[in-house]
């Protein structure tokens, strides 16, 4: 009896150890490689509004008169914005085109971009192009740049209107 | 559906076994939804203690976490291994939880409710999990908070990129940790406590917590997991840097290797679709009802025994529509499981009464006490031999039919519980039995999860309707064998062995048949 009951102990003892070794193996292991070793990640993220669809113009003073005194706004433009229309190079090979539609139910709000590469880790020459609006031809914004990506560096891409596209 | 419930149950079986041989009616099996509450309230304490050390800022949070762990590692690096290796195994008892009760169909008819509600405390198990991993900021909360970022942003909902708060280093400020800090420490746990107070709310006496020795093993065990594997951070999170190789918890994290190989759309597939078919599996297919108890007014008198008894609260009481002061059961049949025990605990259930047609106050139509009385005396009177046994057996439990020869009958029973104990009394004295054995699912494991707690107690004296004292309990068997065949043929064979063993003494004393089974006599 005492036998039986030593021996049902130390299966109890087994089963706690089996227990704890199941939650602390699944704990930590097996690792994840998120990034093979000799990747680096290029993040481009921007939030802009872009320019209106039309060019803005001056009413008419019959048209000024027509409206209530605290409507008279003289100069009226389009209420739609541009899409974005991104452009990322490297090594002077196309990564990423993208046009993003403004948000809005009247598409009047900024347009959101954001992605993630996996690039080669290493000396890499990128270039990003921005267009903000439909009446001009090229893109307003560009940036080239030599950057050192060495394994695991995130590099962002961002924009700033006045500062035009940053690389951080 | 049903073959595959089955397969389910099947390999599970032998885990049970072990179990049920190891820890007897304390098996964590038996006690799975028990252990996972418990499992948080470790997490709790030990998440309080860590909390009070713990900076809500972008430069402390690492900080704090780091010197708690390396500085005081004989409590606060143990309470923080606790926190997470209790967070881990409550994951673990929560799906064995789940699985346990999908394969043993507890998650159709009247029980669809628990099933149903069970379902968001999923939800918020995993939120509270990965917001605690957040806010240690290291490479991994990076990693899982960028990922999440990210996952919450392929759906309509936001118009601002969240990923953009992890974009660089000056982007991310302290207010989204005392966000997280208020989300991880009192917004989800708030609402899980209010999710698993929903999930038992129809059910009578809730288990919420595990047997003692069983709450002791556990945290030992986690307490020595704590002590041989400390937990530890990975390098603190630099947001010029992409986290490469990470040591995961699989227990809450692996969605998101699953976002890194698939993509997001993938990911709320499976957790949608996961959602959807959790909620949608106790009408696939619909169970087929069984008829649910029935009062009889003429016999109810309000005595409170089957509403005290009801595993799932499916009796109220209300004024008797006949006795004037007097109450009558009512049967709420959303929630009647057709169990039996209501019948089991009515005291005009005893079969000694002598009216030709045998009514109880409640029982199940479809297996009424009159046709239980039936079929045990019928089953009594076919006996033969030195020693001559009755097994009633719960259907759920191994079946008592292959136990059965010229000296031993069984009679089914839907549950252990719906036993009147007289009738135990009237096999014995009216019938001449020798001994009765009643057998059902293995200890703490009722189908209807207090069937063999009533048992025991009403056989003990400690719950009504009684066994009568003078009934003599030498002649009584309890054998909570499960689906364990050979267990339930080592009970009958163990208690015919004694009642031959002591019918051979008391024939060398001089002494007849014992006096119990020659007497005979009524029930109050």
């Amino acid at each position: 009896m005492a036998e039986r009951a030593a021996a049902r102990m130390l299966g109890q003892a087994l089963a706690y150890a089996a227990f704890a070794a199941f939650v602390g193996l699944f704990a930590v292991r097996p690792a994840w490689t998120r990034l093979p070793p000799d990747t680096a990640e290029l993040k481009v993220s921007i939030v802009h509004r872009g320019q209106p669809v039309g060019e803005c113009r001056e009413r008419t003073e019959e048209e000024l008169a027509r409206l209530p005194p605290n409507m008279r706004i003289r100069v009226v433009c389009p209420r739609e914005r541009s899409p974005l229309e991104l452009e990322i190079y490297l090594d002077g090979r196309l990564l990423h085109r993208e046009i993003k539609a403004p948000s809005g139910l009247r598409h009047d709000g900024p347009a959101y971009i954001y992605h993630r590469f996996a690039v080669p880790a290493g000396e890499h020459i990128v270039r990003v192009r921005l267009r903000d609006s439909v009446r001009v031809e090229g893109y307003p914004y560009e940036r080239e740049e030599r950057v050192r990506l060495d394994p695991g560096r995130s590099l962002a891409v961002d924009f700033d209107p006045l500062q035009g596209i940053r690389f951080r | 559906m049903q073959a595959l419930l089955r397969l389910l149950r099947r390999g599970f079986e032998p885990l049970e076994a072990v179990g049920y041989r190891l820890f007897g009616g304390e098996s964590p099996f038996h006690h799975l939804g028990a252990l996972t509450i418990y499992l948080f309230w470790i997490v709790l304490v030990s998440g309080i203690y860590v909390f009070a050390f713990y900076h809500t800022s972008v430069a402390g949070a690492y900080e704090s976490v780091q010197r708690l762990t390396e500085e005081q590692w004989w409590l606060g690096g143990v309470m923080r291994s606790l926190h997470r290796y209790a967070s881990d195994a409550a994951v673990l008892t929560l799906g064995l939880h789940i699985f346990r009760e999908l394969s043993r169909d507890h998650h159709r008819g009247p029980r669809w409710f628990s099933w149903i509600t069970g379902v968001p405390n999923l939800w918020m198990v995993y939120m509270l999990g990965i917001t605690g991993y957040w806010m240690v900021w290291d490479e991994l909360a990076q990693y899982i908070a960028v990922a999440t970022a990210e996952l919450l942003d392929w759906l309509p909902i936001f118009t601002d990129p969240m990923a953009r708060n992890f974009l660089t280093e000056g982007s991310l400020g302290d207010r989204f940790f005392t966000l997280l800090a208020f989300l991880h420490l009192l917004g989800l746990p708030l609402i899980l406590v209010g999710t698993v107070w929903l999930h038992i709310q129809r059910i009578s006496r809730p288990r919420i917590n595990p047997p003692r020795r069983l709450a002791l093993g556990t945290l030992l065990a986690l307490l020595a997991l704590s002590f041989v594997q400390p937990a530890s951070s990975h390098a603190p999170a630099d947001l010029t840097r992409a986290p490469q190789v990470l040591s995961l918890d699989w227990f809450y994290l692996a969605i998101y290797p699953l976002y890194d190989l698939f993509g997001a759309a993938v990911v709320w597939g499976v957790l949608w679709g996961g959602t959807l078919l959790l909620c949608a599996l106790p009408w696939l297919p619909p169970r087929r009802r069984e008829s649910v108890a029935e009062v009889d007014p003429a016999w109810c008198n309000g005595c409170r025994r089957c509403f005290g008894d009801c595993p799932y609260g499916a009796i109220e009481m209300a004024p008797h529509p006949d006795k004037r002061g007097k109450e009558i059961s009512v049967v709420d049949p959303a929630l009647c499981v057709s169990c039996g025990i209501c019948e089991g605990a009515c005291p005009s259930a005893t079969p000694f009464r002598s009216v030709r047609e045998l009514v109880s106050g409640i029982e199940l139509p479809q297996y009424p006490v009159q046709v239980l009385r039936e079929r045990a005396r019928a089953a009594a009177r076919r006996l033969s031999g030195p020693v001559r046994i009755v097994v009633f057996g719960c259907r759920h439990a191994a079946d008592p039919a292959q136990v059965t020869g010229p000296d031993t009958a069984s009679v089914p029973l839907v549950c252990a519980g719906m036993l009147p104990p007289s009738l135990v009394e009237y096999l014995i004295r009216r019938e001449g039995v020798d001994g009765v054995v009643i057998s059902g699912c293995r200890a703490g494991d009722c189908e209807y999860r207090l069937g063999t707690r009533w048992v025991e107690e009403r056989l003990a004296g400690t719950r009504e309707p009684h066994l009568r004292r003078n009934v003599p309990r030498e002649r009584i068997a309890v054998c909570w064998s499960g689906p364990d065949a050979a267990m339930l043929r080592a009970c009958v064979d163990g208690l015919r062995a004694r009642l031959a063993a002591r019918s051979r003494a008391d024939e060398a004393g001089g002494g007849a048949r014992p006096p119990a089974a020659a007497a005979g006599g009524g029930h109050g």
